[in-house]
C-alpha cells in the first residue's frame, strides 16, 4: 500500500488533488484507492492535510496516515510551521512546490526530494482561482515524475473526470510541463 | 456491467436512496451528515429524483414528516447525526411503534457535552432500544448496499431501519463503489405497497391513547392492548433476522456481493483470537489481524453488521472456537462496559463458551484508531490473559488516564 499525505492551506486544492490522484490510480488498475480530507472543520488559509491511499487490494485501513511514503507540499511556507519530513517513511519522497533552488532545501537523509515551481507553471497556464495560482495540478505532474507510481495518461484522465473540458485542457498542459521540469535529488 | 465510481460514504448513501425511488425526504443539516441530504436535494432539483424534499426546522420535525408521509403510503428517507438523532429520540419510538418502514442513515458522531463533531457510535448505540433495526457499515460499498436492502427489510417486517456508518471516516472518505443499475434495483425492490394507508377517503384515528387491557372497538372486535402491540414489535424484530438474511442472499444474486449473515467474517476459520466490532473499526481490525498472523497469532474478525435484532445465533457460531474475544467499540454504557460487549457475552451465556473477553473502548470523539494500536493492544491483552491476569476487562485504548 502506498500512503500519500498532501499538505497545504485551506483553499489551495489539497482535497481535490488527493481525489484526482485516487481516481487516476483506480483508472490505472489499482483496486484499492481512498482519498480523505482532514476530518473536521476547514478554514481558508489554515494548514490542512488530505490523504490518498493506493493499493493493489481493496483498502481496509481508514485511520489517518502516521508515516507517509510520499508527502506533497502545496505551500512552502508550511515548512517552518509543520514538521512534514519526520512523518515521511525512510526512503520516502518529499515533493514540494517551491521557487527555491533544491540545494537550498534542507532534507533528511534517506529521503528523495522533488522540487517544482508549481505556482509559476500554474500562472503560465492561467490556472488561477480567486487570485491565487492553482498548484495542485502541476504537483500531480511532479508526483508522476518523482514516484513513477501513476502515469501521466491516467492523471490526465483523472483531471478530465474532475474538471470541465475547457478547464481540463490548461490543467493537462500544466501537468505535462511540471512533469518535465521537476528536479529530483536523491539524498 | 459494473459502474464503479470513487465517492464518499455520504454520496453512496444518497445514490442508494435515489435508486430506491424514495418519494419523500425530510432532513435537517448536521455535520457530518449534511452532504448526504445536500446531494439528495440536488437530485431532486435536477429532476433526476422525483421526490418531495420537505425542509423543516429541526430533526424532530424531520422524522415527524417522515412518519406522516409513511403513514399515507410514501417511501421516505431521512438522515442525521449525533444531537440530531437524539433530538429525534421521541419520534424514533413513535416510528417503530407505528410500525412504519422508514429508512434513515445515521452518520455516526460523538455526543456532547463536550461538543464534538467527530466520529464515534454513542449516538446510534444510545438509540438501541427504540425498536429500530440497526445496520452498521464497514465501507462505502456496504453503505450503498445496506440502504437498498434496508427498504426491502423495512417494508417486509414493518419496522424502521437505521443504516449507521462512521462520520468522516466513511462519510467523507472517497473510495470505489459499484453502483447497480436502476432496473436491477427495481426488480429487487418493487414499489412500496403499504398494508394500510391513511387517506381522506378512509379516515381513521391512528395511535390514540391505549389502555393496559384488551378492549373492544366500535365494531365489537377485541383489540390489542399496549403490551400486545409491544409484543408484536418484538416479534417483528425477532422475525427480521430471517428476513435480513434472505434479503442479503437475494441481494447477493443481484450484485455478487455477499450479505448472507448478520455478521461478516475475516480469517475466522482457524482463529483462536476473535476480534469483533461494528463499522469501520472492525474493518481496521482486519488489517491488525494480518499483522497478528504474521506474528504467529491465529486471529480473525467477526464484524457485527446487524446490531438490532442482535444476531445471537451467528455470534454463537462465529465464536464457538474462540479462546479469546476482543470487542472493539466506539461507545460505552457508562457505569458498565461497551454495549456490544455486554450483548456478545449475553449471547454466549449458557453455551459453554466461557473465554476471556477484553473490551476495547476506542475512538471516542474521533480519536484515530490505528492498525498498529489495535495490534499492540491485542498483543498486550494476550500477554495479560496468558499470565492469568484479569480475563474480563474494559480497556480504554489510546487514552490518557
Amino acid at each position: 500500500m502506498h500512503e500519500i499525505i498532501w499538505h497545504g492551506r485551506g483553499g489551495q486544492g489539497v482535497v481535490v488533488g488527493a481525489q484526482i490522484l485516487a481516481e487516476a490510480a483506480y483508472l490505472q488498475g489499482f483496486k484499492g484507492v481512498t482519498s480523505a480530507p482532514t476530518f473536521g472543520p476547514e478554514r481558508r488559509g489554515a494548514p490542512l492535510t488530505a490523504s490518498t491511499r493506493i493499493s493493489d487490494e481493496p483498502i481496509r485501513t481508514f485511520s489517518q496516515i502516521e508515516f507517509a511514503d510520499i508527502a506533497v507540499v502545496l505551500d512552502s511556507s508550511l515548512l517552518g510551521v509543520v514538521d512534514i519530513q519526520s512523518s515521511i517513511k525512510e526512503g520516502g519522497i518529499f515533493i514540494i512546490n517551491t521557487n527555491l533552488n533544491p540545494g537550498q532545501i534542507k532534507i533528511k537523509k534517506g529521503l528523495k526530494l522533488a522540487c517544482i515551481d508549481a505556482a509559476k507553471i500554474a500562472l503560465k497556464h492561467r490556472l488561477v482561482k480567486e487570485g491565487a495560482p492553482i498548484v495542485n495540478t502541476p504537483l500531480l505532474g511532479a508526483f508522476a515524475r518523482a514516484s513513477n507510481l501513476i502515469s501521466l495518461t491516467y492523471l490526465e484522465q483523472g483531471l478530465k473526470w474532475k474538471l470541465s473540458p475547457q478547464v481540463a485542457a490548461g490543467n493537462i498542459l500544466a501537468l505535462k510541463e511540471a512533469y518535465e521540469q521537476t528536479i529530483i535529488i536523491e539524498n | 456491467m459494473d459502474n464503479v465510481q470513487i465517492m464518499t460514504g455520504n454520496t453512496a448513501a444518497a445514490i442508494a436512496a435515489k435508486l430506491c425511488n424514495i418519494q419523500v425526504v425530510a432532513a435537517y443539516p448536521i455535520t457530518p451528515q449534511t452532504s448526504l441530504t445536500e446531494t439528495l436535494s440536488q437530485f431532486i432539483e435536477s429532476g433526476e429524483l422525483k421526490a418531495e424534499y420537505v425542509r423543516v426546522e429541526s430533526e424532530h420535525s424531520a422524522l415527524t414528516v417522515c412518519i406522516s408521509a409513511s403513514t399515507v403510503g410514501a417511501r421516505v428517507f431521512t438522515s442525521t447525526s449525533s444531537h440530531g438523532l437524539l433530538y429525534m429520540h421521541e419520534q424514533l419510538h413513535w416510528a417503530a411503534g407505528s410500525r412504519l418502514p422508514i429508512v434513515m442513515c445515521c452518520v455516526n458522531r460523538g455526543v456532547g457535552a463536550p461538543w464534538s463533531i467527530f466520529n464515534d457510535q454513542q449516538d446510534s448505540v444510545a438509540q438501541r432500544d427504540t425498536g429500530w433495526i440497526q445496520i452498521y457499515c464497514r465501507d462505502n460499498q456496504e453503505i450503498l448496499d445496506s440502504v437498498i436492502q434496508a427498504y426491502r427489510i423495512a417494508e417486509e417486517v414493518y419496522a424502521p431501519v437505521m443504516v449507521c456508518y462512521d462520520g468522516f471516516v466513511l462519510s467523507h472518505t472517497m473510495m470505489p463503489v459499484s453502483i447497480p443499475d436502476q432496473k436491477a434495483v427495481n426488480s429487487f425492490l418493487p414499489p412500496y405497497k403499504p398494508h394500510t394507508v391513511l387517506s381522506v377517503e378512509n379516515p381513521y384515528n391512528i395511535n390514540p391513547v391505549i389502555f393496559p387491557w384488551l378492549r373492544e372497538n366500535a365494531e365489537g372486535i377485541i383489540c390489542d392492548g399496549y403490551m400486545e402491540m409491544r409484543y408484536k414489535l418484538q416479534k417483528a424484530l425477532d422475525c427480521a433476522r430471517e428476513v435480513i438474511v434472505a434479503t442479503g442472499k437475494k441481494y447477493a444474486k443481484l450484485t455478487g456481493r455477499n450479505y448472507d449473515e448478520m455478521l461478516w467474517r475475516y480469517k475466522t476459520d482457524d482463529a483462536q483470537i476473535i476480534l469483533t466490532g461494528m463499522g469501520s473499526i472492525a474493518m481496521e481490525a482486519t488489517a491488525a489481524v494480518d499483522q497478528l498472523r504474521k506474528d504467529g497469532v491465529k486471529a480473525g474478525v467477526a464484524g457485527i453488521r446487524v446490531f438490532r435484532p442482535f444476531p445471537v445465533n451467528d455470534v454463537r457460531k462465529a465464536f464457538s472456537k474462540a479462546q479469546t474475544i476482543i470487542v472493539l467499540e466506539k461507545d460505552i454504557s457508562y457505569g458498565y462496559e461497551g454495549a456490544l460487549c455486554s450483548d456478545i457475552k449475553a449471547a454466549l451465556y449458557g453455551t459453554g463458551i466461557n473465554v476471556p473477553v477484553h473490551n476495547f473502548i476506542a475512538g471516542l470523539g474521533g480519536r484515530d484508531v490505528k492498525v498498529r494500536e489495535i495490534f499492540e493492544a491485542v498483543q498486550q491483552s494476550l500477554q495479560e490473559i496468558a499470565a492469568g491476569k484479569e480475563s474480563n476487562k474494559t480497556i480504554w485504548l489510546n487514552c490518557r488516564k
